[in-house]
């Protein structure tokens, strides 16, 4: 038991799959304008990735290896479709707000790399317990830039006005380039982190 | 302007909703190959080319899949003709060019990960465009892809030859500096609607 919460608190802070590989940008910058897109996106790339994940490895020996790379993104699309599906039904307001960046998980490297790299050639045990971390990973990485840009750009957290009337949103933060300058802080910040523990040890 | 015009959707994918600065899209590539200027062109072009096939591609099974009624299969076959088309585009680079072929190395094959392809195989299907429209979207979201990496590639071979805090340089430094393109691109919102 005591291994796999190494494994886990690896994938999450060491091998954070967002600030440390650098994987899987694109919705990281494009939904994290508030708290709620990105919660709703960090919990349907979760889902989509420990239920791929699993599935790969169950299949691990019945996949031909010349055409693996077709098949995990066969089973990553479909449950990308049950996804978009399940958020159209629970609530359409996120639904339009995610828009086509639901389908789009299809294309985040960080499934397809965690199907390539670890689910292939592990039980589905460990596959699961390998994308959990993942998945909460990359859920506190999207939740924090949105918590960062909603609080400066609209002055609001989860909807909740925070600072009344007399704010001044900072606009540029929930415009495209806030997401590019939020996220660089960011990784300056975890660089920083991990660089004097690095020195410590 | 009449925003269904075709020259109004090139501008508009190209520049006022650039695929990288304004929608996220290739973000991957636009962080990865953007160190060097040359390979900065070779691989916008080839994300164009591979844009404007699976566009054309997916336009028809759109159709297809309309008068099947099969909606749901959309996402999934989407992705198969794209991982089909980056195929074809690499047997044909093989045979005809292989000098160009081993410069993209790698790269090549990622281009089905790339989520831009992806983005405009939906989004024209979202915005119902005609075919000939389609087209020109691809094009001008591939031009805009290029654009932006050719920028980026630019301002890094500079940024090599600086001296540039420790901590910042890498991606962090890049970043930053696409921060500051995408506020420049802003700018071309002024030229008309969404």
């Amino acid at each position: 038991m005591s291994e796999n919460a190494d494994v886990f608190l690896k994938k999450l802070w060491e091998e954070n799959p967002v600030f440390v590989q650098l994987l899987g940008m694109c919705p990281v910058l494009a939904v994290s304008n508030s708290v709620v897109n990105s919660l709703a996106m960090g919990l349907a790339t979760t889902f989509v990735l420990i239920c791929s994940s699993v599935l790969v490895s169950l299949l691990r020996n019945h996949i031909p290896k010349q055409v693996r790379i077709a098949t995990f993104i066969m089973i990553i699309a479909t449950f990308v479709t049950l996804v978009e599906y399940i958020i159209q039904a629970i609530s359409l307001d996120i639904h339009k707000a995610l828009g086509a960046f639901i389908s789009l998980i299809v294309v985040n490297c960080i499934i397809l790399g965690r199907a390539e790299s670890f689910a292939s050639k592990n039980p589905p045990g460990k596959a699961f317990v390998d994308a959990v971390g993942v998945g909460v990973g990359f859920t506190l990485a999207i939740l924090s830039m949105g918590s960062i840009r909603e609080v400066l750009g609209s002055g609001s957290f989860a909807g909740v006005d925070l600072f009344g009337a007399g704010y001044e949103p900072w606009i540029i933060m929930i415009l495209p380039g806030g997401g590019f300058f939020v996220l660089g802080a960011l990784l300056l910040a975890v660089n920083k982190i991990n660089r004097s523990r690095k020195v410590k040890a | 302007m009449n925003t269904d015009s075709l020259g109004f959707i090139f501008l508009s994918s190209c520049l006022i909703n650039n695929f990288v600065l304004a929608y996220f899209l290739g973000i991957c590539p636009f962080l990865g190959v953007s160190g060097k200027y040359e390979t900065a062109t070779r691989m916008g072009i080839a994300v164009t080319f591979v844009m404007l096939v699976s566009s054309a591609c997916s336009f028809v099974i759109h159709l297809i899949l309309v008068r099947l009624g099969a909606n749901y299969l959309q996402l999934v076959s989407y992705i198969a003709v794209i991982a089909s088309t980056v195929q074809l585009v690499e047997m044909i680079m093989k045979k005809y060019s292989p000098a160009l072929f081993r410069a993209l190395g790698i790269f090549l094959p990622l281009i089905t990960t790339n989520c831009a392809i992806l983005g405009v195989a939906l989004f024209q299907t979202n915005r119902e465009y005609s075919f000939p429209q389609s087209l020109v979207f691809a094009l001008g979201a591939g031009a805009g892809f290029t654009l932006a990496l050719v920028l980026m590639a630019g301002i890094r071979e500079e940024l090599d030859l600086t001296e540039v805090p420790d901590l910042v340089q890498g991606t962090a430094m890049t970043l930053m500096v696409a921060g500051i393109l995408s506020m420049a691109f802003m700018g071309f919102a002024g030229l008309g609607g969404s």
